[in-house]
């Protein structure tokens, strides 16, 4: 979807040989014992340690020390997985739970019936709404993936002063320390009937009319979530470029690539972490979204989530539930398809 | 920010066709990235009987005299302190949980790979359902809403994540060689994490800071239906714009890139000052040798 998995250069493979090599080097000071040979297959060819058997993993836990390594991890994990599993484990499990239950007017009861469930997916609206969500994700995924991947190589790449990158970097991340409700009005006045643009496209005789299609439109909502998500794209694509060796793409010249091919062979599947990152952050935004949808679209676009919220404004917990489980399952399944693309936890956790 | 790979040929090379290509679509997106904000900024300064749209009726500054006035409909002054104080304490505990929990996930541990999805679950949740999940605990638990409690938690779960994944891509490029001469140099654990560690991931760290700080000061999906009845700054913005529309939210834009820039001014010159002082300090030439 994302990428063409392509046959790795022999440099890209030497070069990952190369890292694992230094991988086992240096984790020679965590190994149960000092000396000890790792046993054959216990390290991937990018040098992350998986035990595969369990015989080797056996073994470390027994060995004093590196049951001393799992106590330290776990101590230094242990306020980050006790916050994620309180306040959003638990919660995700008790909107699993009242999803279930029975409901009227003046409170929710304690039951186990699937009527929310069904309800909510024998509405048509339910199908139109998020077939909706799915078209602008998709449209704003694939405009953002092109603004971001140029944006980022331009700046990695092409930009060869560090203060200067620096300095542009700031450029594009400023406006995003202004409210992103105030950034999504702002394109009220510059989209309106008399507003900026058309004004300028007036003044450059381009039109004799006002556009109106510009504002309270699919357009507007696209344009908006443009501005506000771009950065998202940018940030993880930047960062996985700029661990690209520059003597690779010296190579693919040497070699005779063009230079369509050295980004599609090389570039590409080099910056396929930050591709998929930058991707699943921009996806679940959109489709997360309820204030774009209701602001930009002048009502005549909803979203899964402004639905959600008018029911638990309403107090309709159960139902409110069951429409919160359908888009929780409903993104986790796009993020695993990402995931399964690109391994980002392999790349991430090296 | 980032260090990019440098080219080989210097910068007098010709420069590829590729590149004015990239620098028209890069001035492109500065535009489009800026424009509306331009148009915000100029109509901050619309006249006291104009309106949100142009035509500019005159121009005062009315509407920033009305940001810091409290007898409006929003309180903004006092959201803006709640808002502030919120985003220190949630950029502060990011810190210090994110960047313990990236050490620790330096080694593979049972469960970490539990932990991995759960951050990126965490990460990914439509905003607004972590906000109704954790808004409902409280309320099963018969527990009051509160800044620093319900909010503060709701906003936690989006830090977190970022604050790790940011972590993950700091600690790739630390190399462990540092740790092992440390060790071999006879350092305890402790004076290995105080001056060898530490100091070598701060660039990191204050990325992780300063990202925190903006995610929650800007938060509002997950605040909304955890903060009980005192209102943060985007969640007054929030309340002004359904209520009435008027010029005071594009002051409190042009206020907020004003700062913005004041801020990121004054670090540069900070950072630049201190880059200028360790070149000379590392201009000196080291004992014994010759040149």
């Amino acid at each position: 979807m994302m990428y063409v998995p392509t046959k790795p250069l022999p440099r890209e493979r030497e070069r990952s040989r190369r890292a694992s090599a230094e991988g086992e080097g240096d984790r020679v000071g965590t190994q149960p014992e000092f000396g000890t040979q790792p046993e054959p297959g216990t390290h991937h060819k990018n040098g992350a340690y998986r035990p595969a058997a369990p015989l080797p993993a056996l073994r470390a836990a027994l060995s004093r020390k590196a049951g001393e390594g799992y106590l330290v991890s776990w101590l230094q994990v242990s306020p980050l997985a006790l916050i994620l599993i309180v306040l959003f484990a638990a919660p995700t499990f008790l909107f699993l739970v009242v999803s279930f239950f029975d409901y009227d007017r003046v409170g929710i009861y304690p039951a186990f019936l699937l009527d929310n469930y069904h309800d909510l997916l024998t509405t048509p609206a339910t199908l139109r709404v998020y077939l909706s969500s799915l078209r602008f994700a998709v449209i704003v995924w694939a405009i953002t993936l092109f603004l971001g991947f140029n944006i980022a190589w331009f700046l990695i790449h092409h930009i060869r002063s560090a203060m200067m990158r620096t300095v542009l970097f700031l450029l594009i991340a400023i406006p995003f320390w202004t409210s992103g409700i105030i950034r999504t009005i702002a394109w009220i006045p510059f989209l309106g009937r008399n507003g900026a643009f058309n004004q300028i496209l007036l003044a450059l005789r381009i039109t004799s009319q006002p556009l109106t299609f510009l504002l309270f439109s699919d357009f507007a909502v696209v344009i908006t979530y443009v501005h506000l998500f771009t950065l998202l794209m940018v940030g993880p694509i930047a960062n996985a470029m700029s661990k690209i060796d520059p003597a690779l793409l010296e190579a693919a010249r040497d070699a005779g690539a063009s230079r369509w091919r050295t980004m599609v062979d090389v570039v590409i599947p080099l910056s396929k972490t930050g591709i998929a990152l930058g991707s699943i952050l921009v996806f679940t935004q959109v489709m997360g979204d309820y204030f774009v949808v209701k602001t930009m679209s002048g009502g005549q676009s909803a979203s899964i989530v402004s639905m959600l919220s008018t029911q638990i404004q309403a107090m309709e917990y159960p139902p409110a539930s069951a429409n919160a489980m359908v888009l929780v399952t409903f993104v986790a399944i796009l993020v695993a398809a990402m995931m399964l693309v690109v391994d980002v936890r392999k790349e991430l956790v090296k | 920010m980032f260090s990019g790979p440098g080219r080989i040929s210097g910068p007098s090379a010709d420069r590829p066709w590729t590149f004015y290509a990239l620098a028209a679509l890069f001035g492109g997106w500065l535009l489009f990235l800026y424009g509306p904000m331009l148009v915000i900024y100029i109509l901050s300064f619309q006249g006291p009987n104009g309106g949100v749209t142009f035509p500019m009726v005159g121009t005062s500054l009315t509407w920033f005299r009305d940001i810091f006035r409290p007898e409006q409909m929003a309180n903004l002054p006092v959201a803006f302190e709640r808002s502030i104080a919120l985003a220190a304490v949630v950029s502060i505990l990011t810190v210090v949980i994110s960047v313990a929990a990236g050490l620790g996930f330096r080694r593979r541990f049972p469960g970490s790979g539990i932990l991995f999805y759960l951050a990126v679950a965490s990460l990914v949740m439509p905003s607004l359902l972590v906000g109704f999940g954790i808004g409902l605990g409280f309320q099963v638990l018969g527990l009051p809403h509160g800044l620093f409690t319900s909010a503060l938690g709701a906003q936690l779960t989006w830090t977190l994540p970022f604050g790790l994944f940011t972590m993950f891509a700091v600690v790739n490029r630390f190399n462990r060689s540092y740790e092992e001469a440390a060790n071999d140099l006879g350092a305890s654990p402790w004076q290995r994490l105080r001056y060898v560690t530490l100091p070598i991931l701060m660039p990191g760290i204050i990325g992780i800071a300063m990202g925190a700080f903006t995610l929650s000061y800007d938060e509002y999906a997950r605040t909304t239906l955890t903060i009980g009845t005192r209102n943060t700054l985007p969640l007054e913005i929030y309340a002004l714009i359904s209520s009435d529309t008027s010029p005071t939210l594009f002051a409190i834009g042009t206020l907020t890139t004003a700062v913005s820039f004041l801020l990121i001014g004054i670090t540069l010159a900070v950072v630049l000052r201190m880059q200028r002082r360790r070149r000379q300090l590392n201009s000196v030439p080291p004992l014994g040798s010759t040149g």
